[in-house]
Formats: C-alpha cells, structure tokens, sequence
C-alpha cells in the first residue's frame, strides 16, 4: 500500500470501525470447517444485522396482521409499519413521492414488471431494447421474452477489454426504435460502475425511457433518482443487509400511471364485478396479494442501519478494501482480474490461470472463506471475455484488510499445492 | 474384469478417507491427487455427446462393454471433479452390467463427500452416477435383443 493509501484507509477506518460493526451481525461470528468464517460473497447476498432480525420477529410476536384493509389494533399497526417502510425507501432514493415505490419480491421480479407492463403498453413491432454486454440474466431474459411476443428486438451495447461500456457505440445504436435503454448500474460481475446519467440524458433525448438495475449500486452508492432523471430503478433488499423476497420498483408516477397491472388479485382493484373490474391507485395497483409484510418491515430496519452507518462512509471504507484488494492480488502471479474499469465498486472477478474456478471456491470454502464461483448469471460477459467463470469475491462494510490478507495467503497455498 | 466386488473396493476407500480424519482441506487435497492420477481419456471422445454438463464444471465419460463388463474412461475440466470420477471409476470401472445397474454406491455418504460435491447442481458427480447406470442398463437391453 502507498503512504498516501495508509493515510486514507486510517481516516476511513476511524469514520467506519468494522470491528464494531461486525458485532451487529450475529452470523459472522463462527467458524466455518474449523476457520474462522470470512464472508466475501455479498454481492450474492449480504448478512442482515440482529435488528434487522428482531425486526422480523417482533411483527410475528407482537402485530402479525394483515395490511391495507383490516380494521382492528395489529392490522393499523402492520399497515402503519409496513407504509412506514414505504416512506423509507422513497426517501432513501429521493422518489418525489411514495406512490412511486412498488414493493416487489426483488430486482428480478421488478424488471419483469417494467417488460410485462411496459411492454404490453409501449412495445410495439420493430421497436427496439437497448441492454448491454455486462448485465445479469435477470435483465436479459425478461426483454427476450416481450420482445418474442411484441416482434421487438434486443440491442447489445458491447464493453471493452476494462469492462467499461463503449460509450461512442451507444450514440450509434440509439435510435428513435429505442423505447427503452435497461442497463445495470453496477455490474454485479465486473464491478464497474457505469456512467448512468449519461446514458439517461442521451436516452431521454431520444425518447427512449431508461430503467437502472440497482442491485448491486443500491447499499453502496448515494442515490438520488429524481436527479438522476431515470424512469425506473429496481433494487433488493436482501443486497442491502434486508431480508431476501422483498424488492423495489421505482418508477416516474406519470409512466407508472399509464401503465397496466399485470398481476390480477386482492389488493390491486378498487372494485370488482364479474362483467368488469376497476383498478386501484399506485402503488398499489401493481401490489396484487398479500405482499410479503414481515420482511417489508426487515427492510426498514436494514436501511435504518445504512442511514446509520452512512452511505459515503461505507462507500470509502469499501473503495479502501477493494483498492487493497487490487493490489495484493495482483501480485499472485498467474492471477488476472477481470474488470478493471475506471469507475468501479466492491466486486473482484478473477482467474488463476491452470487452476478452476470450481477447484478455488471448493478450497477457500474448507479454509473458512466464502467466495462464489461460475459464470455469476452472466453468461454473456463471459463468452465476452471468452471465459467460463471467475471466482469473485465481494466486500462490504464488515469485512476487513485482514480478511482480505486471509484470501491472498490460502489462494497462495493452493496455488503451491496444485503445482507441487 | 476385476478381481474385487464393488462393495469390496467400497469398503477400501471408506478406509482410506478414515485415515485423513475430519479435516476439509486435506481430504480436497487427496481427491485433487486421486484425479491427477486419473488414467487421461484421449482428447478425440472430449466431444458434445459423451459430455456430462455440471452448473460449473465439466465431465466427459466414455463407456464400452467386452465380455458383460462395463469399461469406462473419463475426464474433467475441474480437478476436484476429476478425483471425484476417479472414486467411480475405480468402484464401477470393469464391473459386470447387472453389478453396476443394482449397485448402491453407499462411500459417498460414508466418505462425507456430500459436503465436498454440495449441491449438485455444482458438478456433474450425480448424473455422472445416473449415466453410468444408463450406460449399463443400455448395453444390458442390447445384448438381451441380439439373443
């Protein structure tokens, strides 16, 4: 490390004390086969703090109800708690009003909102998609499928050797076909950070909406959609030490208001008779069935615990520990790191190269660390590097520089065993 | 043909495996060996039809039968997985047909691979087993038709 990273990794520690943040999350205090357990597969999922947990348990103890429409003490107070989230999450992403956040089951379930409900709306035959090389299934798949129906077609915007989009080649594939630009906001393989509200104003100047894949941006990076100006942004709580099956839609009150439900059921009607069906106002329209309260309320104790810790004090403490994680790994001779882009967060893809990525997380995992290995649901950005997967190990607020000097050292030790 | 019962080399790999104790690491680091001495399949039979698809890892299992016995080759592109086959090909490997149809393959449990294999979407170990079987099963149906 360089005097002048010590310097700032000192600051960022006295700003961010890991040691005491890692006392809040119960589950990181074991041994895994013996080891003591490292967990650097938070890009997958992060661990969820005991209030988080508490929090679940107290609405199954206390108020367990059902929301919106009962009458009686614990359903007021499972609605209230439940809205309560609501009002969170819009302030946490600046939305101008809690209408516009869609509770869903995650990041998944929210594209698919926008292909089925969008895409019936607005796609129409020789309409085009724009994704790019870099995104998760979830982002790729559902636009397959609605352009399959719509006769619409997908375009890919490539990356280069860095993992960076090739900003020139969007200007060229945007066009006035182009109804909607859906792009990751960090690429949960790669890391990279992409220049969203560039795209989004290039987009817009088209005509062309813009949704933002926030599952891996939403617990690292400030957000402000409303600055921004995109038109959708999907997250999950369980990336953003929230319990899993609970996800956000955000989207532009107006599109959302256009847009038709595409889950009929309880819930999401104001009045309903068997010759027609009248539909309720946002958000709720797009909330059929009883939605998945407990974890709804897990939730706001997780963004209660980010507001807490704070976002750019996260945000440098986890740039010191991928910088430092940069740098001893790439000492490892044989080792290259997949995705070096400029702008880039918490995740490092790498490969060894005579040695699986398979065979890796199978002997990290017996000295106690967890990474994850494979094609991380991007099948495409591998054939793009002309790989079959990486071991990637992904960082978040309660790891450590010491955690990270584990990887190098047991990385070290099978790299010596397989070439004995 | 071989000279030992599949339960018999069964019972000699439970040996072994008790003599590396409870410890992850080493019993990987055994497995890897047990797959670097692996007898190599030629690259020719490296082909889509004789390929096993794992979510992460590759194998590629080449069967023929002589004389009612099943002789099996095979290989992976990860070297855990390569011990792994290497477990099956010494238990299966040369066996006669009916032996390998019935067989219960109980060192898997008793050897604690479950916790190295985890879930079996990760390597193709159990449908390597599957195919083994179908392997056999197949050559069994073909010798009943010629007679």
């Amino acid at each position: 490390m360089t005097v002048k990273t010590i310097n700032e990794t000192i600051s960022t520690i006295k700003e961010i004390n890991p040691e005491k943040i890692r006392k809040l999350f119960p589950i990181l205090n074991q041994e895994i086969n013996g080891k003591p357990f490292i967990y650097f597969d938070n890009a997958a999922t992060t661990q969820k703090p005991l209030r988080v947990i508490n929090a679940i348990n107290a609405y199954y103890m206390g108020y367990n109800a059902n929301i919106h429409r009962g009458i009686h003490t614990l359903a007021e107070k499972a609605t209230a708690t439940f809205e309560e989230t609501r009002s969170m999450v819009r302030s946490f992403l600046n939305a101008s009003s809690k209408e516009e956040i869609i509770f869903t089951y995650g990041t998944t379930d929210s594209i698919n909102l926008v292909a089925q409900s969008f895409g019936r709306k607005f796609l129409q035959q020789g309409d085009e998609i724009l994704i790019s090389t870099m995104e998760h299934h979830s982002n790729i798949v559902p636009w397959q499928m609605i352009c399959e129906e719509k006769g619409a077609h997908l375009k890919i915007l490539p990356i280069n050797e860095k993992g960076e989009l090739l900003m020139d080649e969007f200007d060229e594939l945007l066009s006035s076909k182009t109804k909607l630009v859906s792009i990751v906001h960090v690429s949960n393989s790669l890391g990279t950070i992409n220049p969203v509200k560039e795209i989004i104003e290039k987009a817009h100047q088209t005509g062309a909406r813009v949704l933002l894949d926030g599952a891996q941006a939403a617990a690292h990076l400030p957000l402000d959609v409303q600055e921004l100006d995109c038109d959708f942004y999907a997250l999950s709580s369980h990336k953003m030490f929230g319990p899993t099956g609970v996800g956000v839609l955000y989207g532009k009150n107006e599109l959302l208001n256009e847009m038709p439900p595409y889950r009929g059921g309880g819930e999401m009607i104001r009045e309903v008779t068997f010759e027609k069906t009248s539909y309720n106002d946002l958000p709720f329209k797009f909330e059929a069935g009883t939605p998945n309260i407990a974890d709804v309320i897990g939730f706001r104790s997780a963004i209660e615990f980010i507001n807490e810790i704070s976002k750019p004090g996260m945000l440098k403490y986890e740039k010191a520990l991928l910088g430092y994680a940069h740098e001893q790994l790439e000492k490892i001779d044989g080792l290259k790191i997949i995705g070096t882009a400029k702008e880039k967060l918490s995740v490092v893809s790498f490969i060894l190269n005579d040695i699986h990525a398979f065979d890796i997380g199978v002997l990290l995992d017996a000295a106690g660390i967890a990474i994850r290995t494979g094609h991380h649901c991007t099948q495409p950005l591998m054939a793009r590097f002309g790989i079959e997967g990486t071991a990637r190990a992904s960082f978040s607020v309660y790891n450590t520089f010491e955690e990270i000097d584990k990887l190098v050292e047991s990385l070290h030790r099978i790299i010596k065993i397989k070439r004995k | 043909m071989s000279d030992k019962s599949i339960n018999q080399i069964q019972e000699e790999i439970i040996k072994e495996f008790s003599i590396l104790g409870d410890d992850m690491e080493s019993t990987i680091f055994y497995i890897m060996e047990l797959g670097n001495k692996l007898e190599p399949l030629e690259e020719q039979y490296k082909i889509e039809s004789n390929l096993i698809k794992g979510c992460q890892s590759k194998v590629w299992l080449k069967a023929d039968m002589k004389d009612h016995n099943l002789f099996l080759k095979a290989d992976s592109n990860t070297d855990i997985t390569k011990g792994l086959i290497s477990l099956l090909i010494r238990t299966l490997s040369t066996q006669p047909l009916d032996e390998i149809i019935h067989a219960d393959l109980y060192f898997i449990d008793k050897i604690g691979m479950q916790k190295v294999i985890g879930s079996q979407r990760s390597n193709g170990l159990i449908s390597m087993i599957k195919q083994i079987k179908l392997y056999a099963l197949a050559y069994k149906t073909k010798l009943q038709n010629q007679t």
